[in-house]
């Protein structure tokens, strides 16, 4: 049922808009009545149409190739694959296996044009080849990525399997010495000491200054963002020059794990004080407001909402940092010092960590420290991959996105606050109450 | 509980002894007429409320409530929180700052012997005086471009088919593997650089110099102008480095750039696809022009990463004090790869030259990364990017 409102034929400029309103009014009114008084047996004005009966056919599929296109694929590759073998294997002067992914790789996609092409217009072999582009990117990045890992931990695996390599120093192997002697225990210790001095620096002092940027604000909360900003900016050899200057040359006189973990804190402060930063930023304000507006100071606000609702994603983020702290090199280089012995003081003497015995190892021409060196980058690829997983197993979730077992708990605590307020709370009164009577109470 | 009980419960907490910390709202008799018109000023200002409050109520003999301060005393607990954070922000930038003021002071001495000769002068012996950064600074930019030369084209692409084309578990798992990806210790790049990449391109730096040797920068040729062919002239060169560093930047564009990419506005799309668009036409003329502050700033910020790469640079290039055009022969050089060769044997005043070239390079990387982030801050993919 449509009912069009019609105006005058004749409405122009000088029509009086008083009385066609009223005329409108009248028809909305007319129309109003009819359905208020309309038969509820009658059919209204709009209804579900009666699919009784109507068969209903298999779902087609949106996003599914056709043969057609499937072919394309295929016979673009097998015709590339074997234009450019026989190429390079008999007609053209050609060698090398770039080479030849390159020259596959061009006469793919002219074919694939091609044969679009017969079927298509220019736009759709536009749109074809540009997917062709894009996967392929994708799939160089990604082929060449954990390429370079398993790369690492294949050559790696020559050292891995011996036991003496977790549990010894380098302290009594030389160059020479089989793999069955002689282990990278004593870079574990340091990466492990170091990294912890760093962190013990860098959690407090890199949270309570994200906290200061976001809870705090004012003047100087935009100063120091913008100085943390410009200094992820500080090339890490630059970090490890400065605390060789300043710690080492000036006060300790000698390269030790300390002023390795000092250089590491000055490069994951800013990273660490960024990231929480952006975590922090997520905690919904409602949460904030609604803590403020039951009176509660802001200490007990940041303690009490905000920091436990963002703490998967700070978590992540003190992870990701740690993750780049153990990986890198440069500043380590400067101000950690080489060593093969075992060293648990950071305070006095060198004491070297993983990236920098891969580093030192890898320098010596002997297949054997070679093999060494590239079971340590293994052992810190893994340590890193795992840091990582971890991260994301617990960080994978938004400020204040629960698991359905946080959230059942939440939920069972809260009724429990509920029977212990409304409970207790009537007892208190009960047994408080002045009045005896309340009913008489002018209050 | 009835609702008398609750009111009942909530004067008892009230006038208990919480009541008392909290300032009340004052209420002030209207005094009369002489007063009306400020009191009315008074109501308007504070948000309107009983606008003309001073001329009619003077009636009943109380006029509109004073606005309420707004400010309310700390308590010790905040005062504490407050001061403690403070000091967390003033140590963070206290330790920047000395950072800072630590590499400006100590590279004053260098700079003021080589004056501005620092940025023109080739070679780098600070005992005779003759030190300037020309080769080195030469040879961190031709890495930094080669590796955007070859990462670029990479990230966009990545970027484009992760935020376009793939969907479902696939994307989310190929994201985490970027963001993975990131994460991976520079001295593996390293590693795969020396060991395994190195063999590899060598037969690709062959062919480029013989068959593009006409073009300058291509050419691989030795002192007398011959043109080299043997491999050996090949190795430890830009190129390499170029390669290795652009792989290693690849995941920080991309995922900057996804992250614009994947904020273009669901509507501009759907009308793009209505109005007959293909997937690259939509691409072409919503995502891209979208993403452009992303795309530019993930560049830069990936270009401030490979000018300040260290150890993955250090380990293939072989040093050399002079600028050579040539990107594809042996030898180049950078300015951490600079510090990280000469710190050990370095005097005093050499330490000091080295830290100008470091103050010199974190300067480049400074405006690099605040030119990023405010083009990504500034662009329509919005600032929450970064």
């Amino acid at each position: 049922m449509t009912t069009i409102y019609e105006t005058t034929p004749d409405a122009g400029p000088d029509v009086d808009l008083d009385d066609d309103r009223t005329r409108l009014q009248a028809e909305l009114d007319e129309d109003f009545d009819r359905e208020l008084n309309r038969d509820p047996d009658e059919p209204a004005a709009t209804s579900i149409p009666d699919v009784e009966g109507v068969e209903v056919g298999p779902r087609r599929g949106v996003r599914t190739a056709t043969l057609d296109e499937k072919f394309n694929v295929v016979g673009a590759l097998a015709g590339a694959l074997a234009l450019s073998t026989l190429l390079f294997g008999w007609i053209g002067p050609l060698t090398g296996v770039i080479g030849w992914f390159v020259v596959a790789f061009l006469a793919f996609l002219g074919f694939y044009m091609l044969l679009v092409s017969l079927r298509s217009d220019f736009q759709e072999v536009k749109d074809r080849v540009a997917t062709v582009l894009m996967v392929s990117a994708g799939v160089i990045l990604f082929g060449a990525l954990v390429f370079i890992v398993v790369y690492t931990l294949t050559r790696g695996s020559e050292a891995l399997p011996f036991v003496n390599f977790f549990t010894e120093t380098m302290e009594l192997t030389g160059p020479l010495d089989p793999l069955s002697s002689g282990g990278i225990l004593h870079a574990i210790v340091g990466t492990l000491i170091q990294i912890g001095i760093a962190l013990a620096i860098t959690i407090p002092l890199g949270i309570t200054t994200a906290v200061f940027l976001n809870e705090v604000g004012g003047r100087f909360a935009r100063f120091v963002r913008t100085i943390a900003d410009a200094m992820t900016a500080l090339p890490s050899i630059v970090a490890g020059l400065f605390v060789y200057a300043a710690i080492i040359q000036l006060v300790t006189h000698q390269r030790s794990g300390f002023a390795a973990a000092m250089a590491i804190t000055v490069m994951m402060l800013p990273i660490v004080i960024r990231a929480s930063d952006v975590v922090l930023r997520l905690v919904p304000g409602n949460l904030r407001e609604a803590s403020y507006a039951l009176g509660t100071t802001r200490w007990r606000t940041v303690w009490h909402v905000v920091l436990p609702t963002a703490r998967s994603g700070l978590v992540t983020a003190v992870i990701l940092g740690t993750a780049r702290g153990i990986g890198e090199t440069s500043p380590v280089l400067l101000t950690s010092g080489v060593t093969a012995v075992m060293n648990v003081n950071p305070f006095s003497g060198p004491m070297i960590s993983l990236p920098l015995q891969v580093f030192d190892f890898v320098r010596s021409p002997e297949p054997t420290m070679i093999a060494r060196g590239f079971g340590t980058a293994a052992v810190l690829i893994l340590l890193v991959l795992t840091l990582f997983i971890v991260a994301r197993m617990i960080g994978g979730k938004g400020a204040g996105q629960l698991s359905d077992r946080q959230r059942r708990a939440a939920t069972a605590e809260s009724i429990r606050d509920l029977h212990r307020i409304t409970m207790l709370d009537d007892r208190r009164y009960l047994t408080r109450s002045p009045n005896p009577n309340p009913e008489d109470d002018p209050a | 509980m009835t609702d008398k009980d609750v009111f009942q419960t909530i004067d008892d907490v009230f006038l208990d002894d919480g009541f008392d910390r909290f300032e009340r709202t004052e209420v002030i008799a209207g005094s009369g007429e002489e007063n009306a018109g400020h009191e009315g000023d008074r109501a308007a200002g504070a948000g309107g409320a009983g606008g003309s409050g001073g001329g009619t109520d003077e009636g009943d003999g109380s006029g509109a409530p004073r606005p309420r301060s707004l400010a309310s005393r700390r308590s010790t607990s905040d005062t504490v929180f407050q001061t403690v954070a403070f000091a967390a922000g003033a140590t963070t930038v206290g330790i920047m700052l000395a950072v800072g003021l630590f590499l400006s002071i100590r590279a004053g001495s260098a700079l003021s012997v080589a004056g501005i000769g620092f940025l023109f002068e080739q070679q780098w012996s600070p005992e005779t005086q003759t030190f300037g950064i020309a080769a080195v600074l030469f040879g961190t930019v031709t890495i930094a471009l080669i590796a955007l030369c070859v990462g670029v084209p990479l990230a966009l692409g990545t970027a484009l088919l992760l935020s376009e084309v793939v969907r479902g578990k696939l994307r989310s798992f190929l994201v985490s593997l970027v963001d993975l990806m990131a994460a991976v210790p520079s001295i593996v790049f390293g590693l795969w650089g020396v060991f395994f990449l190195q063999a590899a391109i060598i037969p690709v730096a062959e062919w480029i110099s013989r068959y593009l040797g006409w073009i300058p920068i291509f050419a691989v040729t030795g002192d007398d102008g011959a043109v080299l062919t043997e491999a050996s002239a090949f190795t430890s060169s830009a190129f390499i480095a170029g390669i290795v560093v652009g792989l290693m930047v690849v995941p920080t564009q991309a995922s900057v750039m996804r992250e614009a990419f994947s904020q273009a506005p669901i509507g501009e799309r759907e009308g793009a696809f209505a109005l007959g668009a293909t997937r690259w036409g939509m691409i072409r003329t919503v995502v891209l022009p979208f993403g452009r502050g992303g795309i530019i700033g993930g560049t830069m910020l990936g270009l401030g990463r490979a000018l300040g790469e260290t150890i993955a640079v250090y380990m293939i290039i072989s040093p050399l004090f002079t600028i050579n055009w040539q990107v594809l022969k042996t030898g180049t050089n950078s300015v951490s790869a600079l510090i990280a060769l000469r710190y050990g044997e370095a005097s005093e005043f050499g330490l000091s030259a080295l830290m100008a070239a470091g103050l010199v390079l974190f300067l480049i990387t400074l405006v690099v990364n605040f030119t990023a982030s405010s083009i990504v801050a500034r662009s329509r993919s919005g600032a929450e990017s970064l």
